[in-house]
């Protein structure tokens, strides 16, 4: 999806942070929204790829209001879509322990998605040979789905080179939606930064990681 | 819908509550997850893949050919670990890695990514301006040096091997690692000499 999350090559955003050596949560809670996310897909009945397009669907003001915030109300919405909690349960919740006096509202009936799964992990293998090699040129094709995708925009109709073969996966636009795993065979692909960025770009190289049906011959 | 913000703490506390009740979540998870990516999965462990890589030739070079094998070696595996590929740092060639659609991070290596790297300035810009970005970060590159960006969108993990400072020769290889920072093995810095 054309989300908020796509931020590659986006203007605005302003100069970096500093690079501090903190340690992975600033306060407790955080510590606690990272284990219900990194349990979430489990609890939902969900996988790694519904967790990301979850966060992908918080509200793009919500999504910038930090990255534990987005996290939790992935998690969440990963929830929501199994019928585990809903939002006015929540949000009860949160008045009743700000000492509140609310009623709770009625808990949804748990409705988890039902995806067979290859085992754990996300590395697969296909029973087709890997339609690219290595050297050779493909243009990334024009594809921008309403669902979740890991293919951002920046590199869209853009052309690069093949530079290694990586393992073969479950292919994140249809285990997101629990379509299956469909494994697809993955590229790393190689762009000049000028054909990215136009003639005037700071010189550099730009490597990513993309899936077949992403590609085209050039 | 409500679409008031909700304060996030009290959010967490209210869905971790709901979940314990729901005997789906227990306190005692939560400690020991929290206990984990706090104290033993972090850049501690990648630091010490840097400087058996430094000292070691021929780990080096299986580092280099098959990164999940070689970082295996030392223990060190599991989740946002499946397949790794390691980037040796030289003075001509200059590997920096991002994630621009979240904030993918090799996990058993470095553990949880720091601020710096889920933020959106640094997933949008370093993808097209990475020589001033890392100028930003205070790591000035010679013009020549070149700089490749690595986008993690597939669950390929990258680490940076970086280089080994000048006058670290009479080091041991538990000293050499107490050297290497996170920044260093994500690619934004270089790890200073003593």
């Amino acid at each position: 999806m054309d989300g908020i999350h796509d931020v590659g090559g986006m203007h605005g955003f302003g100069s970096m942070p500093p690079l501090t050596a903190d340690g992975p949560f600033a306060e407790p809670w955080e510590g606690m929204a990272f284990v219900i996310g990194a349990l979430s897909a489990r609890i939902a009945g969900g996988n790694l790829h519904a967790m990301r397009h979850a966060i992908e669907r918080v509200p793009p003001s919500e999504y910038l209001a930090g990255y534990w915030n987005r996290w939790t109300m992935g998690a969440q919405l990963m929830m929501e879509d199994s019928g585990i909690v809903t939002e006015q349960e929540v949000r009860a919740r949160a008045a009743q322990l700000s000492g509140q006096d609310v009623p709770a509202p009625p808990q949804p009936t748990p409705n988890k998605p039902q995806m067979p799964s290859g085992g754990a992990g996300n590395l697969r293998s296909r029973d087709t040979p890997p339609v690219f090699a290595v050297g050779d040129r493909v243009r990334v094709a024009d594809r921008d789905p309403a669902g979740h995708t890991r293919l951002p925009r920046y590199v869209r109709r853009r052309t690069g080179t093949v530079t290694a073969l990586q393992p073969c996966q479950v292919f994140p636009d249809t285990a997101a939606h629990f379509l299956g795993e469909d494994p697809q065979h993955c590229y790393t692909v190689d762009f000049d930064s000028r054909d990215l960025w136009g003639p005037g770009a700071e010189s550099f190289r730009l490597s990513i990681d993309l899936y077949e049906p992403y590609l085209e011959p050039a | 819908m409500t679409t008031e913000h909700l304060d996030p703490a009290l959010r967490v506390e209210a869905l971790a509550s709901l979940l314990i009740e729901r005997g789906l979540l227990d306190e005692a998870t939560i400690e020991t997850f929290v206990k984990t990516y706090e104290q033993s999965v972090g850049p501690m462990n990648g630091a010490k893949v840097v400087a058996k890589a430094w000292t070691d030739p021929e780990y080096r070079a299986r580092l280099l050919a098959d990164g999940t094998a070689a970082i295996g070696e030392l223990g060190f595996k599991g989740p946002q670990g499946e397949h790794m590929v390691v980037l040796e740092n030289t003075p001509a060639v200059h590997h920096v890695v991002v994630c621009t659609l979240c904030s993918c991070y090799p996990w058993p290596v470095l553990g949880l990514p720091p601020a710096w790297y889920k933020d959106p300035a640094y997933r949008s810009r370093v993808v097209r301006e990475p020589r001033q970005v890392l100028r930003e970060f205070g790591l000035e590159l010679d013009a020549e040096v070149e700089i490749r960006v690595h986008d993690s969108s597939s669950e390929v993990r990258y680490m940076v091997l970086p280089e080994r400072p000048p006058g670290t020769e009479q080091l041991s290889e538990a000293e050499l690692a107490g050297l290497v920072t996170r920044d260093a093995m994500v690619g934004v810095a270089k790890v200073a000499a003593p």
